[in-house]
């Protein structure tokens, strides 16, 4: 599936939800799904600091596609890093770097990108993206 | 108290959040204003707006009496011996910032030290860092226990005669614990040592007599007393507001300026640098009017009761663990759910309509001490309900369900 194929499948999914509280339910269940971060990744080189809550990220760049692990001491925020380690992993740098993650903003959840939030979700799709373009450099050489 | 009339001067509590009605319990970090305060705003800017204490004209007198009434309001209410003691400021961190730069450079050199206490918030500590830092000086805390109640039995040999100056909260933002602020100066006075009190937390919930508790320095903030934002109270004793340099440079803190010399005008204005914000005093005045109509006292009364019933609702959630157990309380009731993060548990909350704080609140050794992230914070007003509290609980139940 492309990124914007995995998108629009989350998009579809949480037009189930009218209510925010089922809504979160639904994102709790999914962060129960996220690959795992290794222990040994969960260090802090790998911590990115949000204001409220961590979370650690590792990206394995392998075959031409990046693959993400990750992990958050809050479960909503890991909920949150799992769609987005969902919908980015498995593609090329040149994908990832180039993706507009709109998914965010069709399930109502914008605010959590917001950077007064805090939350790390803003500060973790930064980190993939860099990640992704470091990748990049590091193919074309 | 009839809260259903009260709840009727504060507009916003009508307010509807995700479908919901509103449970506001975020009162620590700013109260909600009401319709005397948000009229005043109005009339003010509506019909004599005007910079004060320069101008000839009509406008200027009257925005300058109405200014300077609110300054004789605000010594009224914490009893201040004279009018002059009240400086308008920003809020209670610039007033903090200016005791802390005007002690330091009047009175701080190297090897002296400023004894502060374990449960401040950030504006109470990083002042006297950066000013300690500047004169060699050292910043000494009083430490606490781990239900957050300091440990008086230690003051006597902090109080050296190193330290200069104590500066202590009344009431802890993320605690909620009420110190023993008589003993403190009491101890500090004895050794002949002024003490500045952060009454952020405290004006609002308990009458304060600055008079009576002989404090040398109060600070607090308007927005956490009803009244509008950006602008907060600094009072001293005429003999320390005296005895220390000035602030900032600028307008109205002069009497003569000559590119040789200047010389400073009297107290308050001394401390008064730039156009002060006028109509943030005159909201503020009209707060005052409005709290003291009703009666701190029968306002501590409300709160204090409704404080307890939610300290014996939330304590029988099972797994809710209570970050603060001071005896003496006020105001905020810190909490965890299991060992959950607390952004989680606010989180679940906000959907619910309910406006807690989540995090360190400002008070990363608060938190560090007790080896936690950090909190979620409800904290309550005399407006706020039983039936809220009740709402509170149900939510949270919710919420934990979600997050076991």
């Amino acid at each position: 599936m492309t990124i914007q194929e995995k998108q629009d499948e989350i998009i579809e999914e949480f037009e189930l939800f009218s209510d925010w509280m089922d809504k979160y339910e639904n994102i709790i269940q999914i962060g129960k799904e996220l690959p795992m971060i290794e222990e040994q990744y969960k260090t802090e080189d790998h911590l990115i600091r949000g204001c409220q809550s961590r979370v650690w990220l590792h990206a394995e760049y392998k075959d031409g596609v990046i693959n993400f692990t990750a992990d958050s001491d809050a479960v909503i925020t890991r909920g949150l890093i799992s769609l987005v380690v969902k919908v980015l992993s498995g593609h090329t740098p040149k994908e990832i770097a180039g993706a507009d993650l709109y998914f965010i903003d069709s399930i109502g959840l914008t605010s959590h990108l917001s950077p007064t939030r805090s939350n790390g979700l803003l500060s973790m799709v930064k980190q993939i993206k860099a990640y992704a373009i470091a990748f990049q450099v590091q193919e074309q050489k | 108290m009839d809260i259903e009339a009260i709840r009727k001067d504060f507009p916003i509590l009508d307010t509807k959040v995700y479908g919901k009605r509103l449970v506001y319990l975020d009162n620590g970090a700013t109260t909600q204003k009401p319709t005397a305060v948000l009229e005043a705003l109005d009339h003010y800017y509506k019909t004599y707006n005007s910079n004060v204490h320069r101008g000839v004209h009509l406008l200027s007198q009257q925005a300058t009496d109405a200014f300077e009434a609110a300054r004789t309001k605000v010594a009224a209410f914490i009893n201040a011996k004279h009018t002059y003691e009240v400086i308008f400021t920003k809020g209670t961190t610039d007033g903090i910032n200016l005791i802390a730069s005007c002690f330091g450079r009047g009175f701080l050199k190297a090897g002296d030290s400023i004894l502060i206490s374990a449960m401040e918030h950030h504006s109470n500590i990083v002042p006297w860092q950066m000013i300690c830092e500047e004169k060699g000086a050292t910043v000494k805390v009083i430490p606490m226990n781990e239900d957050g109640v300091l440990q008086m039995d230690q003051l006597p040999a902090l109080l050296d005669d190193t330290v200069k100056l104590v500066a202590c909260t009344y009431v802890s933002n993320s605690l909620g614990t009420v110190n023993p602020v008589r003993e403190i100066i009491k101890q500090a006075h004895s050794k002949g040592i002024p003490v500045l009190l952060d009454g952020a937390q405290a004006v609002q919930h308990i009458p304060v007599d600055v008079q009576e508790l002989d404090v040398d320095f109060l600070v607090f903030s308007s927005h956490k007393l009803y009244g509008p934002t950006g602008v907060g109270i600094l009072y001293g004793k005429e003999e320390w507001l005296n005895k220390l340099p000035p602030y900032q440079g600028g307008g109205d803190m002069i009497k003569t300026v000559t590119f040789a010399k200047t010389t400073y005008n009297d107290l308050p204005f001394k401390f008064e640098a730039g156009t002060p914000d006028m109509s943030g005093a005159v909201g503020l005045a009209a707060a005052i009017d409005y709290v003291t109509a009703i009666g701190l006292d029968n306002i501590q009364k409300e709160e204090q009761a409704l404080l307890a019933y939610a300290l014996e609702q939330l304590t029988a959630i099972e797994g809710l663990r209570l970050v603060g157990k001071s005896p003496e309380r006020s105001g905020v009731i810190s909490f965890l759910y299991k060992n959950t993060h607390p952004f989680d548990v606010g989180e679940l909350l906000d959907k619910q309509g309910i406006a807690v704080r989540t995090g360190h609140h400002c008070c990363q050794p608060v938190m560090d001490f007790l080896g936690i992230p950090g909190t979620a914070r409800a904290s309550f007003a005399f407006y706020n309900t039983k039936e809220e509290v009740d709402i509170l609980v149900a939510a949270l139940k919710k919420a934990a369900a979600m997050l076991d």
